[in-house]
């Protein structure tokens, strides 16, 4: 009989914490946890085996919303403690949820170092823009130019693009999604969690509160076909309402084109998330709405490479065979010993 | 073989200090702990002080090198390196003129005569050349061209001269073996394990350690040989251990100890590294040792590991502990076990990097925001850091609750002696987990000892959220409410008072009142202990009483304390535990206090104990 179907059939529901959500009404935050609650019984992981850690910002409120095991750590290092907890206890699936300024300005270090180990950890950024939690300063991914509190008179300091950080920590599963798309959201949590190592995944968020709007062009139903562009692997760079758009390459350099008047699906770019270079993915990252390009939602990139945490416990269990399982008494009486009558 | 019958008369010593100084180059690490290794193995007690530059490769024959290893050997029962030095080997005049000092009136001086040329002269700042211009007259000096012998020694072996000249380390090992009339029966033997793959290597330094061993032997200018015979330890099997191994294999045994696995996150910083570095290789253990990015992570992922139910453990030394200061926070508030190991060396800032000190007393009682207790437990000696490691765990695990464990860089690069014990011996240390019962889990209730339940994940039903926000007691959840915030500061404090129940009764060593206390913590154990039984022996009323529980005291210090007419606390530090005391205590105490990168001379203790009760 496999385990599986002896397990109970969990509900959304059954992932809620009978926790009062605090979050300010309208916070992107919800969906993101409705989404989570959601896809998590599709997984069949029993509650038990999940564990979600966070650093400490709005978004790191999540894991007291979640009936799992969690913990609600201190700014910026959730990914070091999911580090140690998942290299301890490989069996356990574990979630780190971190926000912009947590996950890229104090804990900048620990992500990049968790993302090259590749553990096996599914990290959820959710990218608003701001400082929400501390009431609106400016974020390493606020443009520049965006006057907050901190910055009366506009940020000088150029912005951080998660993604292609992440790439360039040689990251093995980048994605993106967005809070208000629901369906992809779930979809993409979902892939996150079925990869093995680190899973990286971008959500743009709404701050109403301090930073209203700062995704509406890929939110806006009249806007979000251009401004945006659901990447699926093996397949073309295709956008656009009338799905009349695509991106193609000139010489290292993508860009936007209209089909037909000569150009055909087959010249544009095909999406390939196994590639083993990363350089396409790091392309799509840094494509952005502001220099003319739709935004890339779904999954850059996708590969497979030795998992951290795997890799420290068979180094055990191989020296465990080597060895034989370590005797103290022999361990202290090796070396120069010598005996007093 | 090598000890071949003696030719000269051999005098019978009760104990002797040597201390070998060079380059840091010039192997003289490796000299001490080979003649340290003879010693034991001859039954002598020892006790070593290494003592080496921070930085690396400074200039080859400048002060700022000089790398020195003491040895303190006797036929009695000693607990420090020795104060002053009666046979000093200087490889160069850099190492000579920073350690003549220490060389007592009438000891003997063995310097490498080749190394006294105009340039090593200049570098160490001589005018004149002491070998010849009368300045050690009150030394038995012998200028021995180290140099020269060592390379016609290796002849034919095919060695360069730079590799040549490496082995005169072994060459003055041997000419102090003879004078020591140790066996060289050990550093053969190490010679073959550590070089066996490179057979002229081998040679060159078994000839280079022959060659020294023969010049005393032949030489007419050196003509007396010294003996000091086995110390009368307990009965059992002993090897000699540094500090920093001896906790390593504390932490083994304990994880063994509590059917644990052991976790290490730890970030490289002298003098704790070694820590790590033994550790990982301890992986048939079941150790898994984690080099994390920073001392953040380090010690963040010792968090997750507790949470998971390993053994979690962070070993840094003062500047690192700063960092994990926050995450600190973290562990206290989550009620999470683990240990966290600080080496102690001498600051502020970076300070003295591979000097000691014990100025981190206050780091760890205080070194926190908000108010966020931790016990402290602090090793005395280098084999004593193997028993500290178990029962920190043991504590950690009973109340729930990181555990500061001090050793400091002379506890950890020193050695001494250490009867190994028997696993079968050691104190086994329970934990267990609960598992669901039925009724709600509730993370923060607590036990007769205010613990709360060490719940871990993947255990159905006891799924819960901790961390680093006010929790209400009992049900674990977020709470703002002041009366419980308040409810919890205290509930964590008496959680660490109540560690005092738990821990022995402090003893003394010497009667329970008199004219004099010495207290003392941490590594001034031997020099202190050393000082009062000077003392005693001169009819003085002085008592000895060390402390290793630094949070909580044991319950009868205060006792203690109050039946003596005066107490000295020597600290290598500004007066951190005398501060403690008199403010807890209101007893006006006197502080000896030493910030030099060095541990205590005896003679600076029992000086003082002099002042105070004449
Ligand atoms: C050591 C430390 N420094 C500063 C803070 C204050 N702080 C809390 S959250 C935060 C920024 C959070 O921003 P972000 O990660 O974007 O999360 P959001 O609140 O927007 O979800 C800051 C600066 C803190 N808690 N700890
Ligand atoms: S401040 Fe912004 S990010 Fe934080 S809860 Fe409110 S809306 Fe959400």
């Amino acid at each position: 009989m496999s385990i599986e179907s002896t397990l109970p059939v969990l509900k959304p529901a059954d992932f809620a914490s009978d926790q009062d959500v605090r979050w300010c009404p309208g916070c992107g935050d919800y969906a993101i946890l409705a989404q989570m609650k959601k896809m998590l019984p599709s997984l069949g992981v029993p509650r038990e085996n999940i564990v979600f850690i966070s650093g400490i910002g709005c978004s790191s409120r999540f894991p007291y919303y979640m009936n799992t095991y969690g913990i609600h750590s201190i700014h910026g290092r959730a990914p070091a403690v999911a580090t140690g907890l998942k290299s301890a206890r490989p069996d356990l699936q574990v979630w780190v949820i971190t926000g912009d300024g947590d996950g890229l300005s104090i804990g900048g270090n620990h992500l990049m170092h968790a993302i090259r180990r590749n553990v096996d950890l599914n990290i959820v950024l959710f990218n608003n823009r701001i400082y929400g939690l501390t009431k609106g300063q400016y974020s390493p991914t606020s443009p520049l130019g965006k006057k907050t509190k901190s910055t009366p008179m506009g940020a000088v300091d150029n912005p951080l693009h998660p993604l292609s950080i992440a790439i360039g920590c040689e990251a093995t599963f980048v994605a993106r999604s967005i809070d208000t798309n629901i369906k992809h959201l779930g979809a993409v949590f979902k892939r996150a969690a079925e990869h093995r190592g680190t899973a990286f995944v971008e959500v743009y968020q709404n701050c109403n509160v301090f930073n209203d709007g700062a995704w509406e062009y890929a939110k806006d139903r009249e806007t979000k076909d251009d401004t945006t562009l659901e990447l699926e692997h093996g397949k073309p760079l295709i956008f656009g309402k009338e799905r009349q758009k695509g991106v193609r390459l000139h010489g290292l350099d993508p860009e936007v084109v209209e089909l037909g008047k000569g150009i055909s699906e087959d010249d544009l770019l095909f999406h390939d998330e196994r590639a083993a270079e990363p350089s396409l993915a790091y392309l799509l990252s840094r494509m952005r709405y502001e220099d003319g390009f739709p935004e890339p939602i779904g999954v850059f990139r996708c590969v497979d490479r030795p998992r951290y945490d795997d890799e420290v416990n068979k180094q055990i269990e191989h020296s465990l065979k080597d060895k034989g399982k370590g005797d103290l008494d022999t361990l202290f009486n090796s070396g120069e010993t010598w005996t007093v009558e | 073989m090598a000890t071949a019958t003696p030719t000269k008369p051999v005098s019978d010593l009760v104990e002797a200090t040597v201390r070998f100084c060079g380059d840091s180059g010039d192997g003289m690490q490796l000299a001490g702990t080979q003649f340290t290794t003879t010693s034991a193995l001859l039954g002598n007690d020892v006790a070593t002080f290494p003592d080496f530059p921070a930085e690396i490769r400074a200039p080859r024959g400048t002060k700022a090198g000089v790398s020195g290893f003491q040895i303190h050997f006797s036929s009695t029962e000693i607990f420090t390196p020795g104060d002053t030095v009666d046979a000093l080997v200087a490889m160069n005049p850099a190492a000579l003129v920073t350690n003549i000092g220490d060389l007592r009136d009438g000891g003997i001086l063995l310097v490498n005569k080749d190394a006294f040329d105009k340039k090593g002269l200049e570098q160490a700042g001589y005018e004149t050349d002491p070998l010849e211009d009368g300045s050690l007259d009150k030394y038995k000096l012998h200028s021995v061209d180290m140099t020269k012998i060592t390379r016609l020694a290796v002849e034919g072996l095919g060695l360069s001269q730079k590799e040549a000249d490496r082995c005169r380390n072994f060459f003055a090992m041997g000419l102090v073996f003879w004078l020591y009339d140790r066996s060289l029966d050990p550093t053969l033997r190490f010679i073959e394990k550590k070089f066996g793959k490179l057979p002229a290597v081998a040679q060159a330094n078994t000839n280079a350690l022959k060659a020294g061993f023969n010049y005393g032997e032949t030489v007419e200018a050196i003509n007396t040989q010294y003996h000091v015979g086995p110390a009368k330890l307990k009965p059992g099997t002993y090897r000699n251990i540094e500090g920093n191994l001896a906790l390593a294999w504390g932490l083994v045994a304990a994880a063994q100890l509590s059917d644990k696995r052991l976790f290490l996150g730890a970030y490289p910083i002298t003098p704790a590294s070694d820590v790590l570095h033994y550790l990982s290789n301890y992986k048939n253990f079941d150790v898994l040792t984690f080099q994390a990015e920073d001392e953040i992570a380090a010690v963040t992922a010792a968090i997750g590991a507790a949470f998971a139910g390993e053994m979690a453990v962070t070993a840094s030394s003062g500047p690192g502990i700063a960092l994990k200061g926050e995450a600190l926070g973290l562990a206290v508030m989550t009620e999470l076990p683990m240990l966290v190991i600080n080496v102690q060396r001498g600051g502020p800032s970076t300070g003295l990097p591979t000097k000691t000190e014990q100025a981190d007393l206050n780091q760890a009682l205080f070194g926190r925001n908000g108010e966020c207790p931790m016990p402290i437990i602090a090793a005395r000696s280098p084999g004593d850091c193997f028993y500290v490691a178990q029962e920190a765990w043991r504590i950690a695990t009973k109340f729930m609750i990181p555990v500061f464990v001090l050793t400091d860089g002379y506890i950890a690069n020193g050695s001494e002696p250490w009867k190994i014990p028997k696993v079968a011996d050691l104190p086994r240390i329970k934990i267990s987990h609960p598992s669901a019962n039925g009724d709600e889990f509730q993370p923060y209730e607590r036990d007769e000892r205010l613990a709360r339940p060490w719940a871990i994940p993947g255990t159905p039903g006891l799924e819960h959220r901790i961390g680093g926000l006010e929790k209400a007691n009992i049900t674990g959840n977020v709470s703002y409410d002041p009366v419980n915030h308040e409810k919890m500061c205290l509930l964590r404090q008496q959680k660490v008072d109540n560690i005092a129940d738990d821990i022995p009764l402090q003893e003394l060593d010497g009667p329970e009142s008199g004219d004099l206390l010495v207290l003392s913590w941490g590594g001034t154990y031997g020099s202190c202990a050393t000082a009062v039984h000077t003392a005693q022996k001169s009819g003085q009323k002085v008592t000895h009483c060390h402390l290793r529980y630094l949070n909580p005291f044991p319950k009868n210090l205060e006792k203690i304390l109050r039946s003596f007419d005066k107490v000295l606390i020597p600290e290598l530090n500004l007066g951190q535990l005398n501060q403690v005391i008199r403010a807890r205590f209101l007893i006006n105490t006197v502080g000896l206090n030493k910030i030099q990168g060095k541990p205590f001379s005896v003679i600076e203790i029992v000086n003082k104990i002099n002042s105070l009760v004449g």
